[in-house]
């Protein structure tokens, strides 16, 4: 079925998809002119397909349960935003807060996000094949970060206990974050979120893995600058 | 929160619709900003020519109109709205001395090139008011106001422009306006309202009084300006856009051979031709990007 968003409005195509019959075969689904409006397919709960052709705005399938999600263009701030489980794709580049909040399922951008990728995640796994801007990962509790490119300035600051993988260069770590040593655990990680995104020829030698120090859980007088 | 956008055409087959391109980009922005709206339009200068763009209120154009050709011999003026153009080739300071005495009348801006228009009211009702579909030019700034810092009038409206040919439109705010202000003040610049974009746009037009480009003035101002911004400032020939290093406040460019489009938001510049497949990039924190300069 398909959607045109310049004859039906966003709020009849999001409250349609969001109650779509569990019990109907026909599971696939295409939104085009999304014109960069805001909360494009937010709040899915079902297991079906959308595939949205062109650029989307703020809080881009923003809450998805279980629904597979693919956009062949760029996504505004907070794509996936508190996104539970299933999987969102973005084909072009993400702004900032990319992932934000997010508990579970797989985020991937094919290009480069903004600032603040993956803050305060909760489970989520985020790949971006690209680079991503200052202040990822900031306060992300769980779930995995993998960069193909480059970080910018502060990656992981106040980090807990979700992992960041990244093959390119870090302009600086953020406080209370640090290079970690990836054991067969890790390793499985990794080749497992190279996998989802199709990253097979990768060679996970080539990244490195960052995580908390975890200096700054508990008050200390002597850290209180980096508080 | 505020929405900012401006246009830089490359391709002059364009050039006639700059004002529909600019109204949609502004319409578009209107939720970021139903206060106050505002733009600047650059278009061919005539030579020897100035344009002042003057707001009139409590008192109707006619007798303006009057009063002003009482003094101004050769002007050629245009009313639209609450604004009047006046278009001499007197000298400037003459002029802005007389526009100065007139009770009524507050100068927006002026130049070669320059015309800006401001208003209270939601960006869609502005727009229509100053038929901004209907012009011309070459590029064009455009704001709809969220107010945060001052009050809600002409005066607290964007863009500024304290100098000729400049203008400025921000989103964000800054925290140290009030002490730039007075330097400012001391190194002659011209400072009428108490809002803090104004006062980005008279160091902005202390930096280009001695003869920085636009580009390195900003770059200068990362130091010095303190707080949050996206800034799109205007010149006679071209545009910049410099957002600070930590970046909150958003901004999207789309370029293609045509055109160069920025905005707050992607939906600004949906409706421009091409724009899916033209080069669409977040400007980076901290550096200053430039066009027609």
């Amino acid at each position: 079925m398909k959607f045109d968003l310049k004859k039906i409005s966003l709020s009849e195509v999001n409250e349609y998809l969001q109650n779509y019959n569990k019990k109907s075969n026909n599971r696939i689904f295409k939104i085009t002119n999304p014109n960069g409006n805001h909360a494009i397919c937010a709040g899915l709960k079902d297991d079906i397909e959308v595939n949205v052709d062109g650029h989307a705005g703020y809080y881009f399938a923003g809450m998805n349960m279980n629904a597979k999600i693919i956009i062949n263009g760029n996504v505004g701030t907070g794509v996936a935003e508190n996104m539970m489980s299933g999987v969102v794709h973005v084909k072009g580049n993400a702004s900032q807060s990319a992932g934000a909040t997010a508990h579970g399922g797989t985020l991937i951008i094919d290009g480069n996000t903004s600032s603040r990728c993956g803050i305060s995640m909760k489970g989520v796994d985020i790949i971006v094949k690209g680079s991503v801007g200052h202040m990822s990962a900031f306060m992300a509790q769980s779930g995995n970060l993998l960069i193909c490119g480059d970080a910018g300035e502060a990656l992981g600051d106040s980090i807990y206990e979700a992992k960041i993988f990244i093959k390119g260069k870090v302009k600086s770590l953020g406080a209370d974050c640090e290079e970690k040593k990836i054991d067969n655990n890790d390793k499985k990680i990794l080749k497992s979120l190279l996998d989802k995104a199709g990253l097979n020829k990768e060679n996970i030698q080539n990244f490195k893995m960052y995580g908390s120090a975890r200096k700054l859980y508990n008050f200390n007088i002597d850290n209180v600058s980096e508080y | 929160m505020c929405g900012i956008v401006g246009i830089y055409l490359k391709n002059k087959k364009y050039h006639k619709d700059l004002g529909k391109f600019l109204s949609g980009m502004m319409n578009n922005m209107a939720t970021r900003g139903p206060d106050s709206a505002g733009f600047a339009i650059y278009s061919s200068e005539k030579k020897n020519k100035f344009k002042y763009s003057v707001c009139f209120t409590n008192i109707n154009s006619s007798e303006v109109k009057k009063n002003l050709l009482k003094k101004i011999k050769d002007a050629k003026i245009k009313i639209i709205s609450d604004h009047i153009v006046i278009e001499t080739s007197l000298n400037p300071s003459k002029v802005l001395n007389i526009i100065n005495k007139f009770e009524n009348l507050s100068l927006v801006g002026y130049g070669n090139a320059i015309e800006i228009f401001k208003q209270v009211g939601n960006p869609k009702d502005v727009v229509k008011n100053f038929n901004l579909e209907k012009f011309s030019g070459s590029h064009a700034i455009g704001h709809t106001r969220m107010a945060t810092e001052s009050a809600i009038t002409t005066d607290g409206s964007h863009p500024y422009s304290t100098g000729k040919d400049e203008c400025l439109v921000h989103n964000g705010s800054l925290s140290n306006h009030n002490n730039l202000r007075r330097s400012l003040k001391k190194r002659g610049i011209k400072i009428k309202s108490q809002n803090d974009t104004e006062v980005a746009a008279g160091y902005i037009s202390d930096g280009l009084s001695n003869n920085k480009s636009l580009k390195e003035t900003l770059i200068d101002g990362l130091k010095d300006l303190d707080g949050f911004y996206t800034f799109i400032s205007g010149t006679k020939n071209g545009m910049a856009i410099v957002r600070d290093e930590i970046a909150c406040k958003p901004a999207v460019v789309a370029e293609t051979n045509d055109y160069v489009a920025i905005a707050s938001e992607f939906q600004a510049m949906a409706h421009l031709p091409g724009v899916n497949n033209a080069k669409i990039f977040e400007p980076d924190p901290g550096l200053v990007y430039s066009w027609g300069q």
